[in-house]
């Protein structure tokens, strides 16, 4: 649920990034938080344990600057992705705008992306949502890594609508800002179309 | 009411009568800073001390806060905690629920009490919810004619190029 205040003339987006546990949400937001330009970015939160799982959420403002007079605000989140915090979850998901789903590349995660994405659904439904009206994009996270599922596979379990979909490497940076930009354009798209 | 898809819209007019309300809050509760935010972590009106404050975090933090208390609600069979408090060495947050779509945040010190900030807040709440209620009513019948006075309605790719530029 976005939020177009035309006192401030500003608007509010709210996307949220996805996964399983240690998929590489939390250095999503990182990265973006490294490589933006100071006044373009609040500072980011992160509620998580003393071993540095997320808790609850990471939170990150960004300012992307102005369309028709308007400023443009994303509010990024994560969720934590370990099974147990299912409530947690449940709650990073209201008024979302937009989806990341970030899918751990390795091999032995591949169970682990396709639970997180059938809770991703399940938990989408309770709020009152359908992913497949919610602007979607999946990042394939990880692909520096040897023992990596080959993208065609991936897409084939875990995208067979065809949403936008891209490789990238949370720690490099790659594919990172790609993945932002993308989700972005879909949400302002349907916000567009008066959603 | 507010469906889970639709967009909160703020008006000017509406903007400012939430103002006049908060200020006057501010000034008969004796606090020090006073925001309102909806309950995804928007934050829609702010007044008081707040230029020292990341009031972008606290708007999030009390959305999350929200969130979670009303989760630990659910489970024990109640709706929701309408009222929460967090007491601190030198200054109190008080945080209230309006009309059930946005959270009311009270920060005061030792200039004020407990008492008086939950006095003030009950009397303001019914005043603020009516602004509230007079918006979703605005924003439904604008929502009607979809576009009409959307400034997105008229976006191009360019323009969202340019945004990552």
């Amino acid at each position: 649920m976005s939020f177009i205040n035309y006192a401030s003339r500003e608007i509010n987006c709210k996307i949220v990034y996805y996964g399983p546990g240690l998929c590489g949400k939390t250095t999503n937001l990182q990265f973006i938080y490294n490589k933006t330009a100071q006044d373009a970015k609040g500072k980011m939160i992160s509620l998580a344990t003393e071993t540095e799982r997320t808790l609850f959420f990471d939170f990150l403002p960004l300012a992307l600057g102005e369309i028709r007079g308007f400023k443009t605000r994303f509010h990024l989140y994560t969720v934590p992705g370990q099974v147990f915090y299912d409530a947690s979850r449940k709650l990073i998901l209201k008024g979302v705008d937009g989806v990341v789903f970030v899918v751990d590349s390795q091999e032995e995660r591949l169970d682990a992306n396709i639970e997180s994405l059938e809770n991703l659904k399940d938990n989408l439904e309770e709020q009152g949502y359908q992913l497949e009206k919610l602007p979607f994009v999946i990042q394939y996270n990880k692909r520096d890594l040897p023992n990596c599922t080959p993208v065609e596979e991936l897409r084939k379990l875990l995208n067979p609508e065809g949403v936008p979909d891209l490789e990238a490497c949370a720690t490099s940076g790659e594919g990172i800002f790609e993945t932002l930009k993308m989700v972005a354009k879909l949400v302002l798209i349907d916000l567009k179309k008066g959603g | 009411m507010l469906g889970p898809q639709s967009s909160l819209v703020m008006y000017d007019e509406e903007y400012k009568r939430i103002m006049v309300l908060i200020e006057k809050l501010i000034r008969e509760s004796n606090s020090k800073v006073i925001f309102l935010v909806d309950k995804n972590g928007q934050l829609i009106a702010a007044t008081g001390e707040t230029e020292h404050l990341d009031t972008t975090s606290l708007a999030s933090l009390t959305a999350g806060n929200i969130a979670a208390t009303g989760g630990l609600a659910k489970l024990i069979g109640e709706k929701e905690f309408s009222i929460l408090f967090h007491e601190g060495e030198k200054d109190n947050i008080h945080i209230s629920i309006i009309g059930g779509r946005v959270i009311l945040v009270v920060i005061f010190d030792e200039r004020s009490s407990l008492g008086l900030v939950r006095l003030r807040v009950k009397k303001a709440s019914k005043e603020l919810e009516t602004v509230f209620d007079d918006l979703a009513t605005k924003s439904e019948s604008h929502a009607e004619a979809p576009g009409a006075d959307s400034p997105f309605a008229e976006i191009t790719d360019d323009d969202i190029d340019n945004l990552f530029n």
